[in-house]
């Protein structure tokens, strides 16, 4: 077996390995998302984080892969290896924009979004980014933006979609009542708990992954740096988090806690490859702060996000691909800005035109009675806790 | 007969059973409830947003006695159950016409 062989098998195995643990994400995301719901809709959040994976992974494998790369051929690594590794990542950008509307979705609706999204929206970005490149040479080409494992392409992307769709569909059914704002609390703090951490450890999988190689010296230790500088801005995130909510409020809300640290880890995604040991520090100071701030302010402008989807992907999306113009040398400032702006743009305007449009045909809200029962019930028909009391 | 109800602080009620079966009540009926008296709520913070929480968790025993033993009862329970601070329940007592006992079909104070 000569050298290229074995690089070849070893970069297969590496992208193998990332890909599994990026595919953790999605259990990592469904407990988040079962434990921040109240219980009547558990049984339906579960089945929409599912059919995810599932349809946001098929549209991919019939369209989108080919639409992101021209091409499946591959001379590095092994091909299917290549599509697996960018595969996982699909439905993390669905899965972000479905957490934030939770509680009054129906599911059709936003399985007909899923495939779009897959298939089109999000392979198009990538197209422009870390593929084929249409754009190259027009005025629009972003491909010099850095974005290493996702902050715009993959974060904001899904919660540019996500705003769209909180803004059609409108905020559960009683949460906002006149000008007073209804705290509906987490219904199961240990699986938030356990959601977020396995996000976390997903995360060394989806920033050391998209490294994208392991089998030199120099690779190798690239790949090591970038998670580790990914776990250092998590860590960072979940600090600030905390020290800022027990500032405000003398209390320690978990909740947040963990909001802090995704935040961290998504402004970290951009270029946790480019930064020396400390950079991530700062940047997930700031994430998580961010974070920390948003949340109320997304309250204030009544837009109704369960799982604080927008504090944690869009907002620490932009700032982590903007925090790369700022802190490593070599990458353009105004690139950075202007492939948040182009992205956001497209991403935003053509996922409200989506939905606005499936809207029209499947109504993607439930009804005040539908939501009152719970999703459970009118959309699966299997509640997940049938023998405990009902919240009120 | 007569039914004695007590709502009381839910880390309570292992004194309180054991007060009970110290006075020689043989069985009794618990119940979680919430609710709230003259202790109101309190306020919990969840995500930035302060929320009141009326409804506090309680434990709710219920026993049936005979007449004679009712105010020991009452009294064994009030004891256990009380903290001195507010929040320590109430009792409410009333009459029972009747009760029986399944398994064996006897009535009244044969089947307490």
């Amino acid at each position: 077996m000569n050298a290229g062989d074995l690089s070849y098998i070893l970069d297969t195995f590496f992208l193998l390995f990332a890909m599994t643990l990026i595919i953790f994400m999605v259990p990592g995301f469904a407990m988040l998302e079962a434990g921040i719901v109240r219980t009547k809709n558990v049984s339906a959040v579960l089945t929409v984080n599912t059919m995810i994976y599932a349809v946001a992974s098929m549209a991919f494998l019939l369209i989108g892969y080919q639409l992101a790369f021209g091409t499946w051929e591959n001379d590095s690594v092994s091909k299917w290896a290549a599509f697996l590794f960018q595969m996982a990542f699909v439905g993390k950008t669905v899965n972000i924009m479905s957490g934030g509307v939770s509680e009054r979705t129906r599911i059709i609706p936003l399985m007909i979004f899923t495939v779009l999204m897959a298939a089109v929206i999000y392979p198009l970005v990538v197209n422009w980014t870390w593929g084929a490149n249409m754009l190259e040479g027009t005025l629009l080409d972003i491909s010099s933006m850095h974005d290493l494992a996702g902050s715009t392409v993959i974060h904001s992307t899904g919660a540019w979609a996500l705003l769209a769709a909180i803004m059609i569909i409108g905020p559960r059914k009683g949460r906002y009542v006149g000008d007073q704002i209804r705290v509906i609390p987490a219904s199961n703090i240990p699986l938030v708990t356990l959601g977020a951490m396995v996000l976390w450890i997903g995360w060394f999988g989806f920033n050391g992954g998209s490294v994208g190689s392991i089998s030199s010296k120099e690779s190798a230790d690239a790949v090591a740096l970038t998670i580790m500088n990914t776990n250092t801005a998590g860590l960072a995130g979940a600090i600030v988090a905390a020290v800022i909510v027990y500032i405000q409020y003398k209390k320690f809300d978990i909740t947040m806690i963990l909001n802090g640290a995704l935040g961290g880890l998504v402004a970290i995604t951009a270029g946790a490859d480019l930064f020396d040991i400390y950079t991530p520090i700062l940047i997930g100071l700031i994430g998580g702060a961010l974070v920390v701030f948003a949340v109320p302010l997304f309250d204030r402008f009544r837009l109704d996000d369960p799982v604080g989807a927008l504090s944690v992907h869009l907002v620490n999306g932009i700032w982590g691909t903007i925090a790369v113009g700022i802190f490593a040398e070599d990458v353009s400032f105004a690139a950075q800005v202007k492939g948040v702006v182009v992205v956001g743009v497209f991403a935003f305007v053509v996922s409200y035109i989506a939905i606005y449009a499936i809207d029209k045909i499947v109504r993607f809200r439930a009804s005040d009675d539908e939501q009152m029962e719970g999703m459970d019930v009118s959309e699966c028909g299997v509640e997940s806790y049938p023998e405990f009391k009902r919240a009120f | 007969m007569k039914k004695i109800e007590a709502v009381i602080k839910p880390f309570k009620l292992e004194d309180v059973k054991d007060a009970l079966a110290e006075a020689g009540i043989t069985g009794m009926t618990v119940t979680e409830v919430k609710g709230y008296g003259r202790q109101q709520g309190h306020s919990e913070l969840y995500r930035g947003a302060e929320y009141v929480v009326d409804f506090l968790p309680k434990v709710k025993i219920e026993v049936v006695v005979s007449e004679n033993d009712t105010d020991m009862v009452v009294e064994k329970i009030t004891e256990a159950a009380r903290t001195g601070k507010i929040g320590d329940g109430k009792i409410f007592v009333s009459n029972i016409d009747k009760t029986i006992r399944i398994r064996t079909g006897e009535e009244d104070e044969e089947a307490l």
